[in-house]
């Protein structure tokens, strides 16, 4: 007679009544193959912890959100998030389905040229651009998007010394009737500093005044502040119109779309909150079209979307290293993967989901990661099956920050796969190794050798 | 290390305790060995028949088995033996 499946015994306590913090399971099937690949598989060959990413996942995502703004509205433009997620594979993705680059720092703006963009088509945002950033981009002619006056008077000085004109919008920063207000990020428009910046520069005669563009904020699940942002811009776009008979080529609405990921503390799952690309196209497009732009000089449209294109195309796939009980009777399960791979752990109840059949008893769970620090915790309290040492796990939606923000402590970074449309899986950044991280170490002679 | 008389156990995994009015769920392992435990069967016992029933090495069984019993424990349906 062929034995019956083990599973660990488990003895759960029945609660009528209140909802505990636990609340309820919401695992049903396990993630056992990834794009046709098998988790198995992939640990096998590629190690545990791993980053598996899925370029289907990625070029859907981006064409989903590009129908819904480009059947709203006749000239749109998107730039990949370079910080969001910037191994070359991944951006080399979103460039091949027509992105543009927007990045944040010299090295971002390097990557991009390295990738092969034109550097007509990055734009340059972020408070950090220094004199030589800001002067290989004008070189270049790429879009810089001046953060603060001090940025703005070193490009008026460069522009003493350098042939070329600058092209440059300015970054402003508003009241959206939202909270928390975003007002760290360029020029504020209530207080009449944007109108100041832009005439400015307007009245240099040496710099390319192109564009508007915002940030309001992150994870913002109000389509409609998007919509006053938009509005706002066009208010200004009109202004400039006025005063100077100058039209801007673009409106920049930034990123900051929220992803189906879960905020720590919501009531409800991302999936069911998150607001689709359409909501989000139709407060923007429908603030620009009914404002007093002039319908014959309609600015190009540019999205800076991130986290929105490439959360869910990414995937952590991990391994359980131990099962301890608590002395309140809470299991914790240790999974090898850490806050430090896990960034997002910090603000999202990531979705995590056995690779292998289970039933459909669960216990009250906390999962620890495998650093040996307090805080590293990648979900307090999660509804799970048993799980034994060696059972893979994979945790969803991870495809925005972790890969930029990972931290490198006390262990190696792992591998990256990317799985392609074919089902096949490439490694688009190969695991770290010791000589990666002491190479760059020094020891002075006389800590050299020591006795004990 | 006995099951305390008054704990009420159904097949299908119900655990019902008369003193505190708590109820609690077995999956269908928990369920078998609580039954054992039940009939009074000891440790080794228990080993024997899950081992014969269900694909595990003894170390597994063990591991699992310990941690059924402290949750056991927690929740006040063990007597333990005098002479422990």
């Amino acid at each position: 007679m062929e034995k019956k499946h083990f599973e660990r015994p488990i003895i759960k306590k029945l609660q009528t009544g209140m909802p505990n913090k636990f609340g309820m399971k919401t695992e049903y099937e396990p993630i056992s193959e990834i794009d046709g690949v098998s988790v198995k598989d992939l640990v096998a060959n590629y190690g545990s912890p791993l980053y598996v990413m899925s370029e289907n996942t990625i070029r859907e995502t981006y064409r989903e959100a590009h129908r819904a703004f480009s059947t709203r509205y006749p000239k749109v433009q998107f730039a990949w998030s370079y910080k969001t997620n910037y191994m070359n594979a991944i951006c080399n993705i979103f460039h091949t389905e027509g992105s543009w680059a927007e990045v944040v720092s010299g090295f971002e703006y390097d990557k991009a040229i390295n990738n092969g963009v034109p550097p007509s088509k990055i734009l340059f945002n972020g408070p950090d651009k220094s004199e030589k950033d800001l002067e290989k981009a004008i070189k270049h002619g790429s879009y810089i998007h001046i953060d603060h006056f001090d940025e703005l008077y070193t490009i008026i000085n460069l522009t003493n010394k350098m042939k070329e004109r600058p092209k440059v919008a300015i970054r402003v920063n508003m009241d959206c009737g939202i909270y928390p207000l975003w007002s760290r990020f360029g020029f504020n428009y209530e207080n009449g500093e944007a109108w100041e910046a832009i005439n400015r520069i307007m009245l240099t005669k040496k710099i390319d005044f192109v564009g508007l563009h915002c940030h309001i904020g992150t994870y913002i699940l109000a389509p409609w502040a998007y919509g006053i942002a938009a509005a706002k811009l066009a208010d200004l776009a009109v202004a400039i119109e006025k005063k100077f008979n100058h039209y801007i080529k673009y409106i920049d609405m930034g990123g900051g779309f929220a992803s189906k990921n879960t905020l720590k503390g919501a009531f409800l799952p991302g999936s069911d909150t998150c607001p689709t690309f359409d909501q989000y196209a139709d407060a923007i497009t429908t603030a620009l079209i009914n404002s007093p732009i002039n319908h014959e000089h309609l600015p190009v449209l540019l999205l800076e979307s991130g986290r929105s294109l490439i959360d869910d195309a990414g995937y952590l796939v991990g391994t359980v290293l131990a099962n301890k009980r608590l002395p309140e009777g809470k299991l914790a399960t240790i999974i090898d993967i850490g806050v430090n791979l896990l960034f997002t752990s910090f603000w999202y109840d990531h979705k995590v989901t056995p690779a292998q059949q289970f039933s459909h008893h669960t216990e009250d769970t906390i999962i620890y990661g495998p650093l040996c620090m307090n805080i590293d915790i990648i979900r307090e309290n999660v509804q799970l099956p048993p799980m034994k040492k060696g059972d893979n796990i994979v945790i969803s939606r991870i495809g925005a920050y972790n890969m930029t923000q990972w931290m490198q402590f006390i262990t190696l970074r792992p591998n990256i796969v990317l799985v392609d449309s074919k089902s096949k899986a490439h490694v688009i950044r190969g695991n770290e190794t010791p000589d990666n991280i002491m190479k760059n170490e020094l020891v002075p002679e006389h800590l050299k050798k020591f006795e004990l | 290390m006995k099951l305390k008389k008054k704990i009420a156990v159904s097949e299908t995994g119900f655990i019902f305790d008369p003193t505190t009015g708590d109820s609690f769920s077995l999956n269908p392992t928990a369920a078998e060995i609580l039954n054992l435990l039940k009939d009074g069967k000891n440790e080794k016992e228990i080993k024997k028949v899950i081992m014969e029933g269900y694909n595990v090495d003894e170390s597994t069984f063990e591991r699992s088995f310990l941690d059924f019993m402290a949750m056991l424990r927690l929740y006040n349906m063990i007597e333990e033996d005098e002479k422990n």
